[in-house]
């Protein structure tokens, strides 16, 4: 029964996404207030009924509702509850549910927080954010439809993949998908603004804390996304280059662009075309990645198992909507007012090389991923490209960002000295090659580029510090004056700072575990110790032990440093039932230094076991960086201003007469 | 600066990166690129050995040799033509007899593909497309639609 209701509200919301997309549209067109206003109660109502939809298709699986196909397929009577639930989205149509409910929740947003827009902006706003949300639930109910049924009902289901029973991997796809969908309202803004004809600040700061939002989410998912990879698949990588991983990136990038360009708007009402071009590349490349790993036509670890049908009508919504929106942008843009002008040195200036550099990267980001799809339709020939092209290319045009990112905010907007702000940064450049001095002392293998990696992490971390010591005036006035003015930063600056200080943290985390990982591959009988990075590792052997949903063969290791023993880890082989899979759990030891890492390989001859094991250093700070940077975002978004809302110009009295 | 001298930096500027960009690409593409072929591409190819290469097919049933350390040797096949791969390592969890795989090395003097890294599947009823494809080329993939028959 609420299956039922769950399928007629999500036939429900597909009308009233219709509607959403055109009345309000007709009525900005027309000027009749009244169609316009539809909007706002549509959106609303769209969200009702896919979350009804959304939280049916959660009963099916909780009450293990073996009628429901989708439920069959990705779903048994034995798994864990909380893998029943987010065995929901673990599935292609599942997925695509929480898709669209993402979608409408943005829109929902603003209808609810949108009072202050211009009410033809706003209508236009709803009505294209209707617009994609009809093409997608069109898809949902015609070729992806989770509610249909089974007749007769099977006694149990398939089993969900047991690589995606993992808590990080189940609660990875909200927050991705509430980034880059969240960034379909950067688009619809974006959109709407070019069908309406003007774009100005309060536009900017309108859009400014949903991409932010957007951005956070995303930045967690893919982190999540990323340590999920390092403890799960047993290689001790945490980034594959992966064209799945890719699809998330790309994203990210310009949304970064995105992000920053924004704030050039909402401060100078410049970068207008920029924000614009950004806002519909961003969700252009979120609907690319959602394409490409539904499609079937990339080989991955991650990509879901889809016919190549779906994929056809993904591409075709994706060429409509980013062959439209771009249409739009060349026939509009160039009406767009001017905005403020601005020196080539100065904030403003930065930001622009910033937005260049960005997306750059991620075009070569998207000619890494794309080129071997377009290689094989062209000449047959089957091509891979990987990490060695990625590292090629992505990193040198990386670097000169890297390198700027400390001194674009101590330029002034309009017209910056690059000579003063390259002054106040002596401390972070001389403590940056103190840090490289030191670890080139230090290491004793890697590459020699190593150091002047770690250096341009304290770089970015000394830099976005000092900027903020140097605004609180930190050291030359008394300390009660000091903590005045930290109390009294905007938010947003805070944010920034924390958020580029994440960055080299993560940084350093890349560097290090890239330059100066240790593997060791090897077989250990019981009783046999091996030695890796200052640690040994006696293997005890190992034995079977029984699982809620699988069996598995647990190998023990002592793990001892310079003779003290300190604690033992586990790595296992799993043997799920349903699915009949296989999986490898790694045993981790977390310490200050970095990671020991143990992989449980097979059993060879005479009891011996194949043994993977690695030596991580700084690997948690790639994660840590990322954790910063949400909360970056997070205080960002606690700034006062965009709580009181875009300043409105107060009518001035008229001049007096000369006396 | 008037406002056409700024335009014009910005573009000299925007072509330099791009050109950068565009030389790092073509380049890193010729060299990093890695093609992908079977075990009977390989003897109508004539690769050297020495060149990278993905080797994708089948496992060939009954051929996986664990030796005493861990080296692991197995066959893979398209089933017109053999090829006998030597891996270092874990290899991953869904690798098994008869099911597709992909991996990447170097061949070997000997003629052996020595393989330094293995793919793994996504799950059960997932294969890669290139390997589905090609076999579906040479004519010996058979798909669901022949498993139902039976």
């Amino acid at each position: 029964m609420i299956t039922e209701i769950g399928h007629f509200a999500l036939v429900l919301a597909l009308a009233v996404a219709l509607a959403q997309t055109v009345l309000p549209a007709w009525g900005a067109r027309t000027g009749q207030a009244p169609m316009m206003r539809v909007a706002e109660p549509a959106a609303i109502a769209q969200l009702v009924l896919i979350l009804v939809a959304f939280l049916a298709l959660m009963n099916a699986y909780v009450t293990s509702d073996f009628s429901v196909e989708n439920v069959v397929r990705n779903s048994h009577s034995a798994k864990p509850l909380i893998y029943k639930i987010s065995g929901v989205w673990g599935n292609h149509e599942g997925s695509m549910l929480l898709w669209v409910l993402i979608l409408a929740l943005f829109g929902a947003a603003v209808a609810v927080f949108g009072d202050n827009l211009p009410d033809r902006l706003r209508a236009l706003v709803l009505a294209v954010q209707g617009s994609v949300g009809l093409a997608f639930l069109t898809f949902i109910v015609l070729t992806s439809n989770p509610f249909l049924r089974l007749d007769p009902t099977p006694p149990d289901g398939q089993g969900l993949n047991p690589i995606l029973q993992d808590p990080a991997l189940a609660f990875h796809p909200p927050f991705l998908y509430a980034g880059y969908v969240g960034f379909s309202m950067a688009f619809s803004f974006a959109v709407a603004a070019l069908i309406d004809g003007r774009i100005d600040a309060a536009w900017a700061r309108w859009v400014r804390p949903w991409t932010l939002a957007a951005w956070m989410f995303l930045t967690i998912g893919i982190a999540m996304g990323s340590w999920w990879a390092y403890y799960t698949l047993g290689w001790g990588g945490w980034w594959f280059w992966d064209p799945v991983e890719n699809a998330s990136f790309m994203p990210w990038l310009a949304g970064t662009a995105l992000l920053h360009s924004a704030v050039v708007m909402e401060k100078r009402e410049a970068l207008k075309v920029w924000t614009i071009l950004l806002a519909i590349l961003t969700f252009s490349l979120s609907l690319m990645g959602t394409f490409l790993v539904r499609s079937g036509v990339l080989t991955s670890v991650h990509a879901f198992a889809v016919d190549p049908a779906r994929g056809v009508a993904i591409l075709l919504i994706m060429c409509v909507f980013i062959g439209g929106s771009l249409t739009l942008f060349a026939a509009r843009a160039g009406g767009l007012r001017q905005g403020g002008l601005f020196a080539p040195i100065s904030r403003e200036g930065g930001l622009v090389l910033n937005n260049l550099l960005l997306t750059t990267a991620c075009g070569v980001v998207l000619i890494g991923t794309l080129y071997p799809l377009l290689l094989e339709a062209v000449s047959g020939s089957k091509i891979s490209v990987g990490p060695p092209y990625f590292n090629m290319t992505f990193g040198p045009l990386m670097l000169p960002l890297l390198l700027a990112v400390p001194v674009g905010p101590l330029l002034a907007w309009k017209r910056g000295d690059l000579l003063a702000a390259l002054q106040r940064l002596y401390l972070a450049a001389g403590l940056a090659v103190v840090t490289t001095v030191l670890v080139f002392a230090l290491q004793r293998r890697g590459p020699w580029l190593a150091p002047f990696g770690i250096g341009l992490g304290a770089w970015l971390i000394v830099g976005a510090l000092g900027e903020l010591a140097g605004r609180i005036k930190l050291g030359s006035e008394d300390l009660a004056t000091t903590w005045r003015r930290l109390k009294g930063l905007p938010r947003s600056a805070l944010g920034m700072t924390a958020a580029h200080c994440g960055l080299g943290l993560s940084l350093v985390g890349i560097v290090a575990t890239s330059a100066w990982q240790s593997e060791l591959i090897t077989t250990m009988k019981p009783g046999e110790t091996r030695a890796i990075a200052g640690f040994e590792l006696t293997f005890r052997g190992s034995a079977p032990r029984q699982g809620p949903n699988y069996r598995e063969e647990v190998g023990v290791f002592d793990v001892a440093r310079s003779g003290r023993a300190m604690t033992a880890l586990q790595s296992s082989k799993r043997l799920y039932d349903t699915p009949k899979q296989m999986t490898t759990q790694a045993g981790i030891l977390v310490s200050w230094r970095g990671d020991l890492y143990a992989v449980l390989g097979d059993r060879g001859d005479q009891d011996a076991f194949a043994v993977r094991l690695y030596f991580n250093p700084l690997v948690r700070l790639i994660w840590l960086g990322a954790l910063v940077m949400f909360f970056g975002g997070l205080l960002s978004l606690t700034d006062r201003r965009l709580r009181v809302g875009a300043p409105r110009r107060s009518k001035l009295p008229a001049a007096q007469a000369a006396e | 600066m008037t406002r056409k001298q700024r335009r014009a930096s910005l573009i000299a500027i925007s072509l330099a990166v791009l050109g950068v960009a565009v030389g790092l690409v073509l380049y890193a593409l010729n060299d990093t690129m890695v093609f992908f072929y079977t075990p009977s591409d390989l003897t109508a190819k004539r690769l050297q050995p020495g060149q990278r290469f993905r080797l994708g097919g089948l496992v060939a049933e009954g051929s996986v040799k664990r030796g005493g350390g861990t080296v692991v040797e197995f066959s893979v096949t398209d089933k017109i033509k053999d090829l006998q791969v030597s891996y270092q390592g874990i290899l991953p969890d869904l690798f098994r007899e008869g099911q597709g795989v992909v991996a990447e090395g170097k061949l070997a003097p000997s003629g052996v593909f020595i393989a330094d890294s293995v793919l793994a599947k996504h799950d059960e009823t997932y294969m890669p497309p290139e390997v589905k494809k090609a076999l579906e080329q040479k004519g010996v993939w058979q798909g669901a639609k022949a498993a139902k028959q039976k």
